[in-house]
């Protein structure tokens, strides 16, 4: 049950942390809150020799808020700072509801944003409200800056689009279009505690009662988080009507490509998305009313 | 390499080295002989390790102890320093009977600590999802989401002059 023996690095630099990573390799393994990787180190599937903890770096935890223009979360900013950040409440409801019912209190005052999308799980929560509302993260390595949009961000289980030597520095979520507005649905065997079997997220931009736009973003019921694109584009310019949404979430069914595990059975999930789709599409209406 | 970390747990500073891999509960049980946070699963889901670092409750168990350097620990046992008179939170658990094995206590009262210092006065919902990551086995929760409420009750009336701002 104990953790296996590696060096610590804790750098006060985001390029000393850089520095390190690449001189260590593939020996090296980053940790933001700790709350994957230890658990992962603890039953013997990670054994890095050299862990390098991001806490310390200066300037990295801030949330900043900027109207007009958006939101950027620093990469080890808790997951609690985010759920009870007043302009995250505020502007970006759907994200705050995602931080808040995943996993407890102890898992969300120590975990963070960034750690739950580096993780790369299906299931990573946070991934679907934020690919909705058309979030980007700021990678650094050793060269300098990129930004990836989210949607781009996931290649299966535990990949993503970011190379070793690289670590996230924030993630930006756009300021809200007037008319638009965003939900996250999930359902879990253990209400809050447990990852979720199933979770949706939904943002639609509205002119009258036509839709704009819209995006459906569905997570752990495919490989990485998905976007359910048919979906989204039957319901492009076309006038909002129950039957409009009913469809939509139909064609997201076809999209989502679950497995049975021991939290649902593909069967469950199936019509869970249905469910969960339909949900999410009539709250982020509600709230892109009201914007 | 051991670190060297400095940190206090319970208002006593201590400076003394770790070998990184070890963790925040290895650390209080085995190096300080503050036994009264518990192991549990050690990946988290279950709370018996629950400790206050800097005010926020964490997992003691997914804690690494260097990371706690230059931080103030709080654990079951700082809940009633003196050893004879109880913390409200403590004299409720035994008062509605919210102890069983008590295998679960420690964490139950520190994450009950940390809902009650953010929000004084909770609702049986907030009660519960304030301990939503500790389990017990023997209670069935019901005396525990009780003890917590006559805690708050205690503790509003305990301090009046803060309920006049
Ligand atoms: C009891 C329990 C319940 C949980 N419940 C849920 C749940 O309901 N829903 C859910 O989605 N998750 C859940 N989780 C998983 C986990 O808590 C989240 O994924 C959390 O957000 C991870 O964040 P962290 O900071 O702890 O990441 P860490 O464990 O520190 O890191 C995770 C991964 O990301 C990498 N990483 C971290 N930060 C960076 C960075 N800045 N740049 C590059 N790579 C980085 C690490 O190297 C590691 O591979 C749960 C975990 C536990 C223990
Ligand atoms: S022992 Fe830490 S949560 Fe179970
Ligand atoms: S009293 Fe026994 S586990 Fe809670």
């Amino acid at each position: 049950m104990r953790l296996p023996k590696f060096e610590y690095f804790e750098p006060k630099t985001l390029e000393a942390a850089l520095n390190l990573l690449t001189q260590n390799g593939n020996n090296a393994h980053l940790l933001a809150g700790g709350t994957d990787v230890l658990v992962k180190m603890r039953n013997g599937r990670l054994k890095p020799k050299a862990v390098i903890g991001l806490q310390g770096i200066e300037n990295l935890n801030g949330i900043h808020f900027d109207s007009g223009k958006g939101l950027t979360i620093g990469a080890t900013a808790k997951l609690a700072e985010v759920a009870s950040h007043p302009d995250v409440l505020k502007h970006y409801p759907a994200l705050a509801q995602a931080a808040q019912v995943m996993a407890n209190v102890q898992v969300r005052n120590m975990g963070t944003i960034a750690g739950n999308l580096c993780n790369a799980a299906p299931s990573a929560e946070n991934a679907p409200p934020l690919m909705a509302m058309g979030a980007e993260v700021a990678v650094a390595n050793l060269q300098g800056d990129r930004r990836i949009a989210l949607d781009q961000f996931f290649r299966g289980p535990g990949l993503t689009a970011m190379e070793h030597g690289e670590i996230m520095t924030s993630i930006f979520v756009p300021f809200p279009v007037p008319k638009s507005g965003a939900s996250y649905k999930r359902v879990s065997a253990r209400c809050g505690v447990d990852i979720a079997a199933v979770c949706v997220s939904a943002w639609v931009a509205l002119d009258g009662e036509v839709c704009k736009d819209s995006k459906i973003v569905l997570g752990a019921v495919a490989p990485t988080p998905i976007r359910a694109v048919g979906a989204e584009s039957f319901m492009r310019e076309q006038t909002w009507t129950q039957e409009l949404i009913e469809t939509a979430a139909a064609l997201a069914v076809q999209e989502s490509k679950p497995i049975s595990d021991v939290r649902a059975s593909a069967d469950y999930r199936k019509k869970m998305v249905a469910v969960l789709t339909l949900r999410a599409l009539e709250q982020a209406y509600e709230r892109a009313i009201k914007n | 390499m051991k670190h060297h970390i400095n940190f206090t747990v319970n208002g006593d500073d201590y400076s003394l080295a770790v070998d990184p891999w070890r963790t925040l509960n290895e650390l209080l049980r085995e190096d300080l002989n503050l036994t009264g946070t518990k192991l549990g699963c050690g990946t988290g889901d279950c709370g018996a390790c629950t400790v206050m670092v800097d005010g926020r409750t964490v997992s003691s168990c997914l804690t690494l102890a260097v990371s706690i350097n230059g931080k103030s620990v709080t654990t079951v046992e700082g809940l009633a320093p003196s050893g004879e008179e109880l913390h409200p939170i403590q004299e409720a658990f035994i008062k509605t009977g919210a102890i069983q094995c008590g295998f679960c206590t420690a964490g139950m009262e520190l994450s009950a600590l940390h809902l009650l210092n953010n929000n004084p006065e909770p609702t049986e919902k907030e009660i519960r999802s304030g301990l939503s990551g500790n389990l017990c086995r023997c209670t069935g929760y019901n005396q525990i989401v009780e003890a917590i409420s006559v805690a708050a009750e205690q503790i509003r009336d305990s301090e009046p002059e803060k309920e006049e701002r």
